[in-house]
């Protein structure tokens, strides 16, 4: 076979797999791979379909997966499903006893005219007999995975008291070899299960430290694009671009102040990694850290009035906590972490109470959480290099970077550290998660 | 990228040398009684061929273009200093030629505060060339941390070798 019958036949066979292929697959797959063992019995119901040819959507597949992912719930098995009603008079409230279940989930979607679905559901308390919460829905099928999310929200927080965050973004970076053996880096987003990704970049270059804005609008970033590292701001929904730094030296650490106007960054412009802050309007620069040390990877506390950063004036990498008001830095820098030889890259819970880091033991480094008000450390994970923690916008989980045979992958864990799982690629490594805020559209 | 050209341009001019050195062979050759004396030329010829490729000489100092660094720090070790004297005595002479350090980290601890540490290793070598009268001007700086291993292992021999500085001529 010649050449370029052989080029022509793998053309054909790359152009098949791609129309085979459905645009909503996820290109992250998720391992489950720790669960509570009293996690709660829920029985999702397929969903009543009323209308032409095949339904759109198994939703109560979304909403299974979302709500066993959170580690607090194991839904039953559609095979072992003896009755599947669709509307509370069908119920027996006694079967669904018998079968252990705590909660039973109801509903059905419809097909309206022009495109568009009514979506309808119920959770229903087994043991009272009586409905939790129900909710009714119009929407096109292009929604229909959102709405998926956004009722596994519903759900979890009418049982747990807590919010969910399924109808969120993660945030993240692959790496993957093009044939040449050179890496090519993509700045990707995905809905929290890994579907539906959208790649916002793509470089031969590395790009680190995706951060979300506040308003779950932009993602800011850092990009070796010119040759040395710059940050960047990213609307996701328009592509448009700016470039916030300029200067020589390392422009690193973008984290985005509570109200969005404001960016603390780490620059060696002027001889060592110091802490500014940037008011992303006039972006003027003012100082926060002045230190003989490398001082990096800030994070803003709730009310923006402090941050915490990593600094290593000390000797080793620890994590500090400085107040800063419109001028800059104000008063000393205080030191938060004394367990450990090196403690590094901090983010602050969505309440402010917590923070996460990255832990040095033993030469492992771990993920920890340390409870401000109790100075309690604990470590949640047991890898050998896992990284860039943050937390899921209702402080219940965490997202990281950790290793898997060899290979980069994140992870999901809740902050208890009983439940987890994994996302990772087919081929090449994620990294650099950054889990989006409540969505506020 | 610097560092597949410098490898290619350093193979241009290896090739260079080679062929310099078989075109003095060949006139040496076709000498006829200035034998002896035409030879020493020749063999000054190419004495003089190698050395104008300092870079390439394994002999000289200037073909070292990477110093490592011990864990999370950033001393030059006594042996390197030497590499980087020769280095920046190039540069005086030369005070047209520029020169990239680029610092890097293993893959241990976080990324930024490796960018960070690589840059602080880079850093290192400036000033030292620095002190030796070589303009700032010359010297660029950047640090890739541990984004671009040299070693793809999770062990100590893999982190040492990526735990470095590369001195690199972007005209060359």
């Amino acid at each position: 076979m010649s050449i370029k019958k052989i080029k022509l036949n793998f053309i054909l066979v790359i152009l098949s797999l791609l129309t085979i292929s459905s645009p909503v697959r996820a290109e992250l797959t998720i391992d489950i791979t720790l669960w509570l063992d009293n996690a709660l019995r829920i029985a999702v119901i397929p969903f009543e379909w009323r209308g032409p040819g095949k339904h759109p959507l198994k939703m109560t597949e979304v909403i299974s997966a979302d709500l066993k992912r959170s580690g607090q719930f194991a839904p039953m098995k559609v095979a072992d499903m003896i009755e599947t009603p669709h509307s509370s008079d069908e119920v027996n409230y006694a079967s669904w006893r018998n079968s252990k279940m705590k909660y039973v989930v109801i509903g059905k979607i419809k097909s309206l005219a022009r495109g568009s679905y009514q979506i309808q559901f119920q959770l229903l308390d087994v043991e009272k007999g009586t409905q939790l919460t129900g909710h009714s829905f119009q929407a096109t099928q292009k929604q229909l995975r959102r709405l998926s999310h956004h009722i596994s929200d519903l759900i979890y927080e009418a049982i747990t008291g807590e919010r969910g965050a399924f109808d969120t973004y993660l945030a993240y970076v692959t790496v993957t070899k093009d044939r040449k053996g050179q890496n090519r880096y993509r700045l990707a987003i995905s809905d929290s299960d890994g579907y539906n990704e959208q790649i916002l970049f793509e470089s031969s270059m590395p790009i680190v430290r995706p951060a979300w804005s506040p308003d779950g609008k932009k993602l800011a970033y850092v990009s070796y694009a010119t040759g040395r590292p710059q940050i960047y701001v990213q609307d996701i929904f328009n592509r448009h671009t700016q470039r916030l730094t300029d200067f020589k030296g390392s422009n690193l650490s973008p984290a985005w102040s509570p109200d969005g106007r404001r960016m603390a960054m780490s620059l060696s412009k002027d001889g060592n990694a110091e802490i500014y802050i940037m008011d992303l309007k006039t972006r003027r620069l003012h100082r926060v850290t002045r230190s003989y040390g490398v001082d990096i990877e800030p994070a803003w506390f709730p009310d923006g009035r402090s941050l915490v950063f990593t600094s290593d004036r000390g000797g080793k990498p620890q994590i500090y906590r400085q107040s800063v008001d419109a001028r800059g830095g104000v008063g000393r820098a205080q030191r938060l972490t004394f367990d450990g030889k090196e403690n590094l890259r901090a983010s602050v819970s969505p309440d402010g109470k917590r923070i996460t880091i990255v832990h040095n033991i033993g030469g492992q480094y771990r993920i920890a959480l340390l409870d401000l008000e109790s100075d309690q450390l604990s470590i949640l994970t047991d890898g050998r290099l896992d990284e860039s923690p943050g937390f899921a916008p209702n402080g219940g989980m965490l997202i990281y970077a950790g290793q898997a045979k060899g290979r980069g992958v994140l992870a999901v864990i809740s902050s208890d550290g009983r439940a987890s799982h994994k996302l990772r690629l087919q081929q090449g490594d994620v990294r650099e998660p950054a889990w989006s805020p409540y969505k506020q559209d | 990228m610097v560092i597949r050209n410098k490898i290619l341009i350093i193979g241009l001019l290896a090739s260079f040398g080679v062929a310099c050195s078989s075109t003095t062979e060949q006139s040496g050759d076709a000498g006829g009684q200035q034998d002896a004396s035409s030879d020493t030329r020749d063999t000054a010829q190419d004495q003089a061929a190698i050395n104008s490729n300092p870079f390439d000489d394994p002999s000289n100092p200037l073909s070292s273009r990477v110093v490592y660094f011990g864990f999370d720090s950033d001393s030059i070790k006594p042996e390197d200093r030497d590499i980087i004297i020769a280095h920046a005595e190039y540069l005086s002479a030369n005070s047209g030629e520029k020169v990239v350090l680029e610092g890097h980290a293993d893959e241990r601890g976080t990324r930024e505060y490796n960018i960070a540490l690589g840059e602080r290793r880079a850093n290192a070598v400036r000033q030292l060339m620095t002190l030796q009268g070589v303009a700032s001007s010359q010297i660029d700086v950047v640090s890739f941390g541990e984004e671009r291993p040299i070693a793809i292992g999770h062990d100590e021999s893999a982190w040492n070798q990526n735990r470095r500085v590369e001195i690199l001529y972007p005209s060359h």
